[in-house]
């Protein structure tokens, strides 16, 4: 098996695998936890609109994917904020609207497109060095942002209302996480296709959110778990030579199940409740000015 | 007394209907406002205008002082994800925001006045615990504290008793007797009994405010008000004042 690491393409798809699974592994912790996953299900199928787009007018995927992948984001971002449309009505307009578009322009591009399969399954070990260079672009920001905001990011998700009445730019924060969401999932698209993105930002998360009830942990532990998962993987794909993003979620769904049954047979530790204890009466009277 | 905000002729609302109109306040330094008024009067309405959070269609707030810590708020409901991965240090923390701004971190000393915070009101045992684990009148307990870790100027408080048991209730009053010596308050509440006898001054919001510069409220009022009582009668009747009872 290990023998695979003395060729070129395999190492570039090592290489972006493992940049691609931490930034999923951020990003999908947020998504998570602000119950964004369709949110995410309607941009990944958005950029599908600008696949086509790009096959009819004939530049780089990527770039229409790009766009299309953005506007729908940032679409769902504020048309949501509108009271008059339903979020979750959105995301559907969003997902259905971007797949009509890219079935209409494969449909009227001439020939047959080849690379179009790799988008819609993933196809890693295809991988240029200019991807992997763009994907460590990204999972360097990824990390960037989340270690110096994880705990805006982490408090506004939590209570948005809230953070509002102090007065901090919450839209600059949101739509700045909401893009890189969008970055993230295109990025991803080479690796796991558009019908599997939404595993890679969902099942790691979900494995580390058994284990894990705070927000910074969870962050390292679906890092940890999803470049787990992806390696192993990886390897199995190839050793295999079967589809490595479908692979890739198989291995997830494995680590899910042993890490449920695990939790079945040693139940994690929690709080237990009490009831309230009556405040301390010299305590009480002696709020300090300055605390 | 120093004014920290005023507003100016205030109209408010959601989409195309106006919930308060014409609407003069001043808040000074020192100042506990009761305010108190019928169900869809706008009362909240009026709390979300001055917090900012509803753009008026119609006048103005001056704010006399800066808008870092001005506000500590405790909202009438939970508008967040009983599942949120959080603990109920963290909550407390996220009262520090207007401080921190985006991207500035957190130090031990933030930690720790989390912590005086939550043993001060009995929850040192959920420190670690997450959010979605504690009852209503817990998290309502956290959520004062994540009010008041800033040590904020104006303290807004939004029916802050609707999920508290009635033995933190009486503990309660005093507690905002205290916290008002070194900040403003102001607290939507039905519970008119226990509002004269701790507030300073009373005002009533139905669609405009009427605003008593006193704690005191007549017995016509207390007869025909319509809030959790009946309505108030506003203008030339005759007032009587009831005596501290």
């Amino acid at each position: 098996m290990f023998e695979l690491l003395k060729y070129d393409f395999f190492q570039n798809a090592l290489i972006s695998t493992i940049l691609i699974s931490i930034s999923c592994g951020l990003v999908g912790t947020y998504i998570v936890a602000k119950r964004m996953v369709f949110i995410s299900g309607g941009i990944t199928h958005a950029s599908f609109g600008g696949l086509g787009l790009s096959y009819y007018l004939g530049f780089s995927p990527m770039i229409g994917a790009t766009i299309f992948a953005q506007l729908a984001a940032l679409g769902i971002l504020f048309l949501g904020e509108n009271k008059r449309f339903r979020e979750d009505s959105l995301i559907g307009i969003f997902w259905s609207a971007g797949m009509a578009i890219g079935i209409l322009f494969i449909y009227l591009t001439p020939g047959y497109a080849p690379n179009l399969i790799s988008y819609l399954f993933g196809n890693i070990l295809t991988v240029t060095s200019g991807q992997i260079a763009l994907t460590g672009i990204l999972c360097l920001t990824v990390i960037l942002f989340f270690a110096y905001s994880y705990r805006s990011l982490f408090y506004i998700a939590f209570d948005k209302e809230y953070s509002n009445t102090h007065h901090i730019h919450v839209n600059i924060l949101n739509t700045t996480i909401t893009s890189i969401i969008a970055f993230c999932i295109v990025i991803c698209l080479k690796l796991a296709g558009i019908i599997l993105v939404i595993s890679y930002l969902t099942i790691p998360q979900s494995i580390a959110g058994i284990y894990y009830k705070n927000f910074p942990q969870q962050l390292v532990a679906s890092s940890c778990i999803s470049m787990a998962g992806s390696v192993a993987g990886l390897f199995v794909s190839a050793s295999f030579q079967i589809p490595t993003g479908a692979t890739i979620v198989v291995c997830f769904l494995l680590l899910f199940m042993l890490s449920w049954g695990w939790t079945r047979i040693h139940p994690p530790h929690t709080t237990q409740l009490q009831a309230p204890t009556t405040l301390h009466h010299k305590e009480k009277n002696s709020f300090p000015e300055n605390i | 007394m120093k004014p920290i905000l005023e507003l100016k002729k205030i109209s408010a609302g959601y989409d195309y209907q106006t919930v308060i109109q014409h609407i003069n306040l001043c808040v000074n330094e020192g100042d506990f406002i009761g305010i108190i008024g019928p169900n869809g009067g706008g009362k909240t309405t009026l709390l979300k205008v001055i917090l900012g959070l509803i753009k008026p269609s119609a006048g103005e707030i001056i704010y006399h002082t800066s808008m870092q810590n001005l506000f500590g708020y405790l909202p009438q409901t939970n508008n967040f994800d009983q599942r949120f991965p959080i603990s109920v240090t963290e909550v407390v923390m996220s009262g520090l925001m207007s401080n921190k701004g985006l991207f500035r971190s957190y130090t031990k000393k933030d930690q720790e006045k989390a912590h005086f915070l939550l043993d001060k009101y009995a929850m040192s045992a959920y420190k670690k615990t997450p959010i979605g684990n504690l009852s209503g009148g817990q998290i309502q307990r956290v959520l004062l504290c994540r009010a008041i870790i800033s040590s904020p100027k104006v303290l807004i408080l939004d029916e802050p008793t609707t999920y508290v048991d009635s033995h933190f209730e009486k503990e309660f009053y005093p507690i905002l007797q205290e916290l008002n010596k070194s900040m403003s308050i102001i607290m939507v509440s039905h519970d008119l009994g226990t509002i004269c006898s701790y507030v300073k001054t009373i005002a009533c919001v139905n669609r405009e405010l009427y605003y008593h510069n006193s704690n005191l409220i007549t017995s016509e009022q207390l007869q025909s008000y319509n809030c959790p009582i009946e309505l108030i009668t506003h203008g030339h009747v005759p007032h009587r004042v009831l005596s501290n009872h």
